[in-house]
């Protein structure tokens, strides 16, 4: 995506980065049963015959998970096709029939791209439907599995419906991996897909990471790193194994393609397993469940009812304030960018509206309404508030709403009119001649400093609500006289 | 005490829903049969007396409330013991779910309750399914009530053996590759595997889910219309249930054959297949002849890719066993051997859990779904159930009916087949196709052998066949001869057990 110099972890060296995200789906239940899909609870509550794996029992996909997997699949530029079930086999204690339903030749959605911030698109391979495990906790042990004395196993969250979002290896550092998961998180909240929150593992990053000279068109040896939970450790885990892969190079030897744990104290990546200690998964088609086919009414109706996405809005918060789609990212982030555009079609000025979003707003908009923003900003603009009222008064609005000239009315902000000012100008110069003199006939230096001095002096004698600029203004005049 | 002769499940039925006996009664009678020779016979493994005295009862309070308990009111029926039943240990004749109690019924269970029909035990079965002969059980062999030496034929050996030895007139098995058919045949019952998708599988214990169908066991053809009008029909808990109501047989049973046009299939039959005794090879020419009389038109007809079968099966349905049997791994239910680490408790459950068929079928799929063999074998046997669905479809383009024996033999002495595998896995040649196209069949019983042991006459269909495929077999049930067969035949030349090529 960008080969661009600053992007190097090792100087003379190219990162290449592919994600793997997996997401929980918010759904009623799960994804092949009447079990409830929700967070916490007591162990072993939201199960049923079919989140247990019970002999005898049999999935029934949930339509919910699909129409989601679908607005996925639409709101990331993919294919929606035809799908098919697979088993993939393995054992493992907190997989209740020792093989995970997911997708394997015949994913529901391929082939698609998502825009970063900036306007960079990074290629999604694919986006399929997949269940969850359940969780182990190691007793004993320092709850290392090895030295454990025994596990337990809570299978509330088997058969959760997953969506494995398999990004391209477009990436190439720490922050570019970091905007495309924030990007991604951003669009399945604002789908209503996931709930996004990596600190409850509804939604997980493996990263894809090798490494190779710039310059080398060839990929590098790839290692996975796994239990990487939020955006910090996945910064951190990019660097850390950057380094380790370039190290072994360096020195000579052979990165062997692995699958790497990060560990989070140590603030390094081990090694799990190797290529030849891979699972041989035997994927075959599910025979339990029949092929997902959605018609083209159904992909059509999910698309029409999809939600204004991130990119769109950045793209047209961009357009209205004049700014490029990374400067309005953050107002669109907030959830502001509504605000922001309609108050920019009110009159306001672009600058200072994405200002007080990024300055003022950051705990949200509260009761402010966009006519009263643009009315706020317009007071700001046209001198009738100074900077500092005007951030007063929109904390005012925020908590209550209001018609800012009477929030700045009442907050006694009404703006001296000239004589007024004039006059404690006046009285000021009076009772400091000497600095009067030394802004009068000092060098450019020494009037600045001067200039300082009494416009202090007029905020404290007016409480500040003087406008810094109209005083220099009579300061100017004055000396002129 | 015997079962009368006329104590059809029909009859039966009928007599409790009009109060003429009761449910009680019909079913003291049935568990005096069982005591009289289950020592013997070994055909389940759970009687349920006290549970079935309780159902029985609660049928003939609602008849004497003037309710009516459905069309199966009173009648006792057995399960083969791969059915999930709330509370009732459910084994799959395996050690390795030894105490285990599902918290559900089947479906199957459910719809049999909801008729009436009272439960009376969980019968024995090869493990898993596994098997055509019910001696992989580790809980006994099962004996033919016809002659206690030979086997009865399985999986579902012990649902044929309880409704051959008069235990109960109906029972249920399950079909993967014959196994409710073999043992019908062998032990002189009707049986039959529905259309794929016909009756819904939840609460069946897997085998291999693309094969796997639920069907009746039952003395006559009327009775096996009855049960799977009862327990057809669409269950939204299984997605490969057909969404659609059973279909009903009672009314059409008596339509007769006349103009239908009915195949031999050459590779299934003597003059096709090695292995096909003298004496099933003349029934089956008996049998084309009785359908000739009674209107339908019969001819030979090739369905060339069904001898790939066996060798297609044998990839398919291990393959998907490996995988459903994945989850007896002693974390949740069942058998657990403990050691130190979870992977060793696996291995060591796993073990001491299943018998040597079990694991000689999950090292076989295993292996076929191995990365770098799959193509060779699981997509190369996807390919041959797809030919045998052409082939069967080109032949029903010209017929309504394919027929074939629906064993190679009369049942067989107990121990003489267990050395051999691959002996024993030819026992399903001619019932296998079926499963693989997901169509019906049925045996019906067609006289008996040379050893005066029975032989089953296999009906196939088209998928939702089941109408014609019952009314051809009520016409062969009722010209079944009662002495031995004609050895020999009558037609199609004569029947020299040597393949033709």
């Amino acid at each position: 995506m960008s080969d661009d110099a600053t992007t190097e972890i090792v100087p003379g060296w190219e990162t290449v980065i592919g994600l793997e995200v997996h997401a929980e789906l918010a759904t009623a239940t799960k994804l092949f049963s009447d079990a409830p899909n929700r967070f916490g609870g007591e162990p072993n509550t939201n199960v049923d015959p079919v989140s247990l794996g019970l002999p005898g029992s049999l999935p029934v996909l949930n339509e919910q998970a699909v129409e989601l997997a679908i607005r996925v699949g639409l709101s990331l530029h993919c294919r929606v096709q035809r799908s098919v079930f697979a088993r993939k086999n393995y054992f493992y204690p907190d997989m209740p029939k020792d093989f995970q339903i997911s997708q394997y030749d015949l994913p529901i959605n391929e082939e698609g791209w998502m825009e970063l911030a900036d306007g960079r698109r990074v290629g999604i391979e694919r986006a399929h439907l997949e269940e969850d495990t359940g969780k182990s906790t190691h007793v004993g042990g320092g709850g290392r599995i090895h030295e454990a004395g025994h596990s337990l196993v809570d299978y509330n969250r088997a058969g959760v419906p997953l969506i494995e979002i398999v990004g391209a290896p477009d990436l190439r550092c720490a922050e570019d991996a970091r905007a495309y998961v924030s990007e991604l998180r951003s669009i399945l909240v604002a789908i209503g897909a996931s709930d996004g929150k990596m600190e409850e593992g509804s939604m997980r990053v493996d990263c894809n990471v090798s490494v190779r000279p710039v310059g080398d068109a060839e990929l590098g040896t790839r290692c996975e790193i796994k239990n990487i939970n939020s955006l910090r450790s996945l910064g951190r885990a990019i660097v850390y194994e950057s380094r380790r892969q370039v190290d072994l190079i360096t020195a000579g030897e052979r990165v062997e393609q692995q699958t790497r744990h990060w560990n989070e104290d140590e603030g390094r990546t081990h090694k799990l397993r190797s290529k030849e200690e891979a699972y041989d998964y035997r994927y075959f088609p599910e025979p339990d469940l029949v092929p997902v086919d959605p018609s083209e009414e159904w992909i059509e109706s999910v698309r029409a009812a999809l939600p204004v996405l991130p990119r769109e809005r950045r793209h047209r918060l961009a357009e209205a304030a004049g700014v490029d789609t990374a400067t309005a990212s953050l107002t669109v982030e907030r959830g502001m960018d509504d605000l922001a555009v309609d108050a920019i079609g009110a009159g306001a000025d672009p600058t200072r509206v994405l200002v007080h979003v990024e300055n003022n707003l950051a705990d949200g908009a509260g009761a402010l309404t966009a006519a009263s923003f643009a009315a706020l900003v317009a007071m700001e603009v046209g001198g009738d508030l100074t900077a500092t009222q005007a951030k007063t008064v929109l904390a005012t609005l925020v908590a209550g709403g209001g018609d800012p000239a009477a929030v700045a009315a009442d907050l006694g902000f009404e703006a001296m009119d000239d004589a007024a000012l004039e006059s404690v100008v006046d009285d000021l110069i009076a009772a400091h001649p000497e600095d009067w003199a030394a802004f009068t006939s000092g060098d450019d230096k020494e009037r600045k400093k001067k200039s300082g001095f009494f416009v202090g002096k007029v905020m404290k004698a007016t409480s500040g609500q003087a406008d810094g600029r109209a005083v220099n203004e009579i300061l100017a005049r004055r000396a002129g006289a | 005490m015997s079962i009368p002769e006329g104590a059809t499940a029909r009859v039966l039925a009928s007599e409790i829903r009009s109060g003429a006996r009761s449910a009680r009664t019909v079913l003291e009678e049935h568990l005096v049969a069982i005591d009289a020779r289950e020592g013997e016979i070994n055909a389940f493994n759970l009687v349920l007396v006290n549970e079935a005295r309780a159902a029985a009862d609660a049928v003939d309070i609602r008849v004497a409330a003037g309710e009516d308990p459905g069309p199966l009111a009173g009648v006792p029926v057995a399960l083969k013991d791969n059915m999930c039943t709330r509370g009732v240990p459910t084994t799959c004749s395996s050690r390795i779910l030894e105490g285990w109690r599902p918290p559900y019924d089947a479906t199957v269970v459910e719809r049999l309750v909801a008729a009436g029909a009272v439960v009376v035990g969980k019968t024995n079965l090869d493990e898993f399914a596994m098997g055509s002969s019910t001696e992989n059980s580790a809980f006994g062999v099962t004996r033919n009530p016809l002659d206690p030496t030979k086997v009865p034929g399985g999986s579902s050996g012990g649902s044929a053996a309880a409704v051959a030895a008069g235990f109960t007139p109906l029972a249920l098995g399950s079909d993967t590759g014959g196994s409710i058919r073999q043992p019908a045949a062998l032990c002189g019952v009707v049986g039959v595997k529905p259309t794929y998708g016909a009756v819904s599988r939840y609460g069946l214990v897997a085998f291999a889910s693309s094969l796997d169908q639920i069907g009746p066991f039952s003395r006559t053809v009327a009775d096996s219309a009855l049960m799977l009008e009862v327990i057809g029909g669409h269950d939204r808990r299984d997605s490969t249930s057909i969404p659609e109501p059973a279909p009903d047989l009672s009314s059409v049973l008596d339509h007769g054959v006349e103009g239908l046009r009915v195949g031999i299939i050459e590779e299934l039959s003597g003059d096709g297949l090695e292995g096909i005794a003298d004496d099933v090879q003349a029934r089956l020419h008996e049998a084309v002849a009785a359908l000739e009389a009674a209107g339908a038109t019969v001819a030979s007809t090739s369905v060339p890719s069904t001898v790939y079968g066996l060798s297609a099966y044998y990839v398919v349905a291990p393959a998907e066993a490996s995988s459903n049997l994945a989850r007896y791994d002693g974390v949740r239910f069942g058998l657990r051997v403990d050691a130190l680490n979870a992977g060793d408790m696996n291995t060591a459950t796993r073990t001491a859990g299943f018998g040597d068929e079990v694991k000689r079928r999950i090292m076989l799929g295993t292996y076929a779904l191995s990365a770098g063999y799959y193509d060779a074998y699981y997509g190369k046997s996807q390919k041959v159930r797809t030919l045998i669905l052409e082939d069967f479809a080109r032949a029903y383009e010209e017929f309504d009916l394919l027929l074939s024996p629906t064993a190679p033999t009369t049942a067989f002495p107990i121990g003489e087949k267990t050395a051999d595998p691959m002996t024993m896995y030819l026992n399903d040649v001619c019932t296998i196709p079926s499963n693989l196209a997901g169509h019906p069949s049925m045996s019906v019983p067609f006289g008996v052998g040379e050893d005066g042991m029975p032989i089953g006459v296999q009906v196939l269909a088209p998928a939702f066949g089941e109408p014609t495929m019952f009314r051809a077999a009520k016409v062969l049930e009722a010209a079944a001869p009662d002495g031995h067969p004609a050895v020999g035949g009558t037609m199609v030349g004569s029947p020299t057990g040597v393949r033709h090529e």
